[in-house]
């Protein structure tokens, strides 16, 4: 092991930048993903007869693949049907695709936890369906779904490392590069690589929990 | 459609067979050793002595917030570095052990202190050991909340099992590759390897669910 070696300037420059470009596709499918997720599990817990039926399926498909398959999907099998990404951009679908369906469980069962006689009184006293959505179920039910929240976006930071099948240039594909130079930074490296991640990843974890005692 | 050709799965059929039971195999076996490890962990957390709790939770905090590649590259690039071959098929199974240790580890622990430190209050009053107010009061009822999480890892370790293609290690997803590069037809590949998957994560999804439900129900 040769730790003054492997985190030589260059070498650090050359893990962060990877590192970058992790935090970047993660940020992006955040987004991305809290968006689909919150649409997909709203679509399902409305009970539109056939619409909610069809967003169950799909998101029990892709709950249930291997993300590592989904990606690779995206950049070895949609271009034989025309659709051609980048590696980046791969990534940050196939990552949106499946965190949103995971998400999509955990905003339609905080929706559920509210209390039906919430709607029927809110419902009563005046209010459409659509307010009674708006101002009485949505804000109740963010609140009560923000720690699990925070757990999924921490399972998709790591999961970004799946991207590696795709060379797509983020850490842990710079951390083999980099093992491939010299034996002796193979372990270096990886111990560099677990370091970014977990300050990265306690910190929300920390957020989590704070959440979390908040509602309690 | 010209590019996609049923038959292929028939004409790779020992290929598809030899990783689906790989991954079987890889899935069984990292969940029994996770299992164990993942208990061990979990008494460390509770145990009434301070070293053995620090190691458990400096563990489980370690491994949770860090990617499972990274836990497999330790066992696949990081040991050999050090003298150890592993190959691709067990370094990758370690790997998911010791990842997937972390989560259970959690479970069990959550399920034991889910249960009122009253009970085991009230059995020790009444004489029972330690060990008897575990195995007759504790872990009877801690065992309905663990049991599904336990469910739920298992799904979790057959779709992460996926990983093991990354290190050439004989998985479904290893096997795909090879398939791939034979025929050249991706679409169709990876669409049989996607039914291989949902054949064993959708029907343990369902497991997990009417376990969870007997569980509530019998609760009320």
């Amino acid at each position: 092991m040769d730790f003054i070696g492997a985190y030589s300037i260059p070498n650090l420059i050359f893990i962060l930048k990877g590192f970058l470009i992790t935090l970047e596709v993660a940020f992006i499918s955040i987004l991305l993903s809290f968006v689909l997720g919150t649409l997909l599990g709203t679509l399902r817990y409305t009970r539109i007869p056939v619409v909610a039926r069809l967003t169950a399926i799909g998101v029990d498909i892709i709950r249930n693949l291997p993300l590592l398959l989904i990606i690779f999907f995206m950049k070895i099998v949609l271009p034989q049907i025309g659709i051609s990404m980048s590696p980046f951009w791969s990534t940050v679908v196939g990552l949106t695709l499946f965190e949103g369906a995971m998400i999509s469980e955990i905003v339609r069962s905080g929706l559920n936890s509210i209390d039906k006689g919430q709607i029927e009184a809110s419902r009563s006293s005046g209010l459409s369906y659509i307010q009674t959505f708006r101002h009485i179920i949505l804000p109740q039910g963010l609140r009560r779904m923000s720690p699990p929240m925070v757990s999924q976006f921490i399972s998709l930071l790591k999961d970004t490392s799946l991207a590696i099948i795709i060379s797509l240039p983020e850490i842990m594909h710079n951390v083999q590069i980099l093992g491939g130079q010299s034996f002796n930074y193979v372990i270096p490296a990886l111990i560099l690589a677990s370091a970014l991640y977990f300050i990265v990843n306690y910190t929300l974890s920390i957020i989590a929990r704070r959440l979390e005692s908040k509602i309690h | 459609m010209g590019n996609f050709d049923v038959m292929l799965v028939f004409d790779h059929w020992d290929r598809y067979m030899a990783g689906f039971i790989n991954t079987i195999q890889i899935s069984i076996i990292a969940l029994i050793g996770s299992f164990i490890l993942g208990a061990i962990i979990a008494i460390f957390r509770i145990a009434p002595l301070k070293p053995l709790n620090w190691f458990g939770t400096a563990y489980v905090e370690v491994i949770r917030n860090i990617p499972l590649l990274i836990v497999v590259f330790f066992f696949y690039l990081g040991l050999p570095s050090l003298g150890i071959e592993l190959d691709g098929f067990v370094s990758g199974t370690l790997g998911l052990t010791v990842y997937t240790a972390s989560f259970i580890a959690e479970a069990i622990r959550a399920g034991i202190q889910a249960i009122p430190t009253g009970q085991t209050e009230a059995a020790r009053a009444t004489g029972l050991s330690y060990l008897q107010t575990m195995t007759h009061i504790i872990l009877p009822q801690a065992i309905k909340i663990v049991l599904p999480a336990i469910g739920n890892q298992f799904i979790n370790l057959v779709k992460n099992s996926s990983i093991l293609a990354v290190v050439a290690g004989m998985d479904l997803m290893y096997y795909a590759d090879l398939i791939n590069s034979d025929t050249f037809l991706p679409l169709t590949v990876y669409t049989f390897v996607a039914l291989f998957y949902l054949v064993l994560t959708v029907p343990l999804s369902y497991a997990v669910l009417y376990m969870e439900k007997c569980f509530n129900i019998a609760d009320n």
